[in-house]
């Protein structure tokens, strides 16, 4: 497996602190006393086995569980050193500062431009700005060149693996500080996800971001750090594992579960 | 039996139905196109009625229809939308909801007779508009109601979640949500919706039989009275007036919910692809 280049350092600053967080859909307990420092300016991936509770996780951090009903967050989540579910934060502000790529990429059904400034509109950004922004943002995203004449496309017309960054850019045009990264390539072409995982080692300059990956070669490849979450017996909550510098996590893992996965003994 | 005997039959069966039911139709439209197309020409279509046997055109009928059900359309639209969306996206699911749901659903099933004697009694006479395109057309927005709002609920409710979770993602409050991604997302839908219901209104008699009354006029204000093509088409045949003026008429009717349907059609498709 190859990895990263550049190791983050030790003393690296946590963007994002949990502590203690347990999840409940209704009266399922899903998660269990998780408890992880997410690097700044890092890719920190989330591994494990499908329903283990990673892409729960990942929701806690913009608060997208609290739309679906009957769920609850016990613990601390810290974005900053302020406390995401504290009384009177507003998730609609929380999710401004932490964007999401879902799995299926998501174009509205409007021109790719919209698609773009879709974001900056909400916050009342006047016209004059725009064209820049979704410029700037369709250039971060490695979209730009494909879609500089066909701004006033429908998004959904470009192929799939257009379409995730498309989504990326619209994620970017509203400055996000932490990207939260949901299985996004599991339903493109190896192509795309070539161009992706490479901009995902361009945004980390300036972003962190979060991955929740099936795909133990992306993990290795994207990810400066990994946490490999488990649901050990079916209907039980879900714990973190193992938390380490993934070439760790790949090379010498601490437990003995972590290494089984890995080794593809199962999930 | 032998099960391919079985089968042949069953398929003959199912086939022979699906036959008549076009058959149906087609012998429908085949009757009343033969006996109408002598009577269509610029003349009927653009100028009056004259003498008892109402003998020369129709167009203060044809205006008198368009009239009230742009008026039907422009008093349901805003109403359909906003209880739809109340019930599709902000009402907490259970009871209520499902009773207004029901409620919609027994709305649209009232036979429109009946529309037409509520709306008599409560917009010509309790509120006294008198017969008039305003009152002809708040009882036709009854019956349009609960098929805009239904089909406008079912529109919303088919916008996928990913849409929905896209837009909060990116810090949309959950009117930002409804108003900038739901809406637009589902608006083709809802104008099939909204078209499909006007074409139900076209063709509508006993409910502006009731309220719009029946002098042949030029409505010009909401207040004045009319009288639609479908009771026109009524009175000429019923009364023995005028038998090829009302195929004519009827024609013409069947031209123009046909154009609905089809623009309504027309419509989803060309949103459908991209």
């Amino acid at each position: 497996m190859s990895y990263r280049a550049t190791p983050v350092a030790d003393d690296a600053p946590e963007k994002i602190t949990v502590t203690g967080l347990d999840f409940f859909y209704g009266d399922f307990h899903a998660l269990t006393d998780i408890t992880v420092g997410i690097k700044e300016k890092a890719v920190t991936a989330f591994i494990g086995p499908s329903g283990c509770g990673k892409s729960t996780f990942l929701r806690c951090f913009n608060r997208m569980n609290d739309l679906i009903p009957g769920t609850r967050a016990e613990g601390t989540i810290t974005l900053d050193g302020q406390d995401i579910y504290a009384a009177g934060v507003d998730p609609v502000d929380l999710r401004r500062r932490i964007g999401m790529i879902f799995q299926q990429p998501n174009p509205f059904p409007m021109s790719i431009y919209d698609n773009v400034a879709f974001g900056p509109r909400l916050q009342g950004i006047k016209k004059a700005e725009l064209d820049e922004i979704v410029q700037t943002s369709l250039e971060r995203a490695n979209l730009w060149k494909e879609t500089k004449d066909i701004l006033g496309r429908n998004g959904l017309a470009l192929s799939g693996g257009q379409q995730q960054r498309l989504c990326i850019a619209r994620v970017l045009a509203v400055e996000p500080e932490v990207m939260l990264m949901d299985e996004p390539c599991s339903a493109i072409d190896p192509t795309s996800v070539q161009k992706i995982e490479d901009l995902m080692d361009e945004l980390k300059d300036r972003i962190t971001i979060i991955i929740v990956t099936h795909n133990m070669q992306q993990a290795a490849r994207v990810s400066d750090f990994t946490a490999f979450f488990l649901q050990e017996l079916a209907g039980e909550a879900a714990v973190l594992v193992e938390y380490d510098r993934t070439p760790n996590i790949f090379t010498s893992p601490k437990d003995r579960r972590t290494e089984d996965y890995i080794t593809g003994r199962f999930g | 039996m032998n099960k391919n005997t079985a089968n042949g039959i069953a398929l003959a069966l199912l086939w022979i139905a699906a036959i008549l039911t076009v058959v149906v139709l087609g012998t429908v439209i085949l009757y009343v196109f033969v006996n109408g197309i002598g009577q269509l020409s610029p003349e009927f279509i653009f100028t009056w009625p004259e003498g008892v046997a109402a003998e020369g055109g129709i167009w203060p009928t044809i205006v008198s229809t368009l009239y009230v059900t742009a008026l039907a359309m422009i008093i349901v639209t805003p109403i359909a939308i906003l209880a739809a969306v109340y019930l599709a996206e902000y009402a907490v699911q259970g009871r209520l909801v499902s009773t207004i749901r029901f409620a919609a659903d027994s709305l649209a099933s009232v036979p429109s007779i009946v529309m037409g004697l509520f709306g008599l009694a409560l917009f010509v006479e309790a509120a006294g508009i008198g017969f008039s395109m305003l009152s002809a057309a708040l009882a036709l927005s009854f019956l349009m109601l609960p098929i805009v709002m239904r089909t406008t609920e079912e529109a919303i409710r088919s916008v996928p979640k990913y849409i929905r979770w896209g837009s909060y993602g990116l810090g949309a409050t959950k009117w930002q949500v409804v108003s900038r991604s739901v809406l637009p997302a589902s608006m083709p839908r809802i104008i099939t919706g909204i078209i499909l219901a006007t074409g139900r209104a076209v063709g509508e008699t006993a409910v502006v039989i009731y309220t719009m009354g029946q002098a042949i006029n030029m409505p010009i204000t909401p207040f004045d009275s009319g009288r639609p093509m479908t009771v026109h088409l009524y009175l000429l045949a019923m009364e023995g007036i005028n038998l090829p003026a009302a195929y004519g008429t009827a024609l013409l009717l069947m031209i123009m919910i046909l154009a609905f349907n089809l623009g309504a059609r027309y419509f989803l498709r060309r949103n459908r692809k991209v």
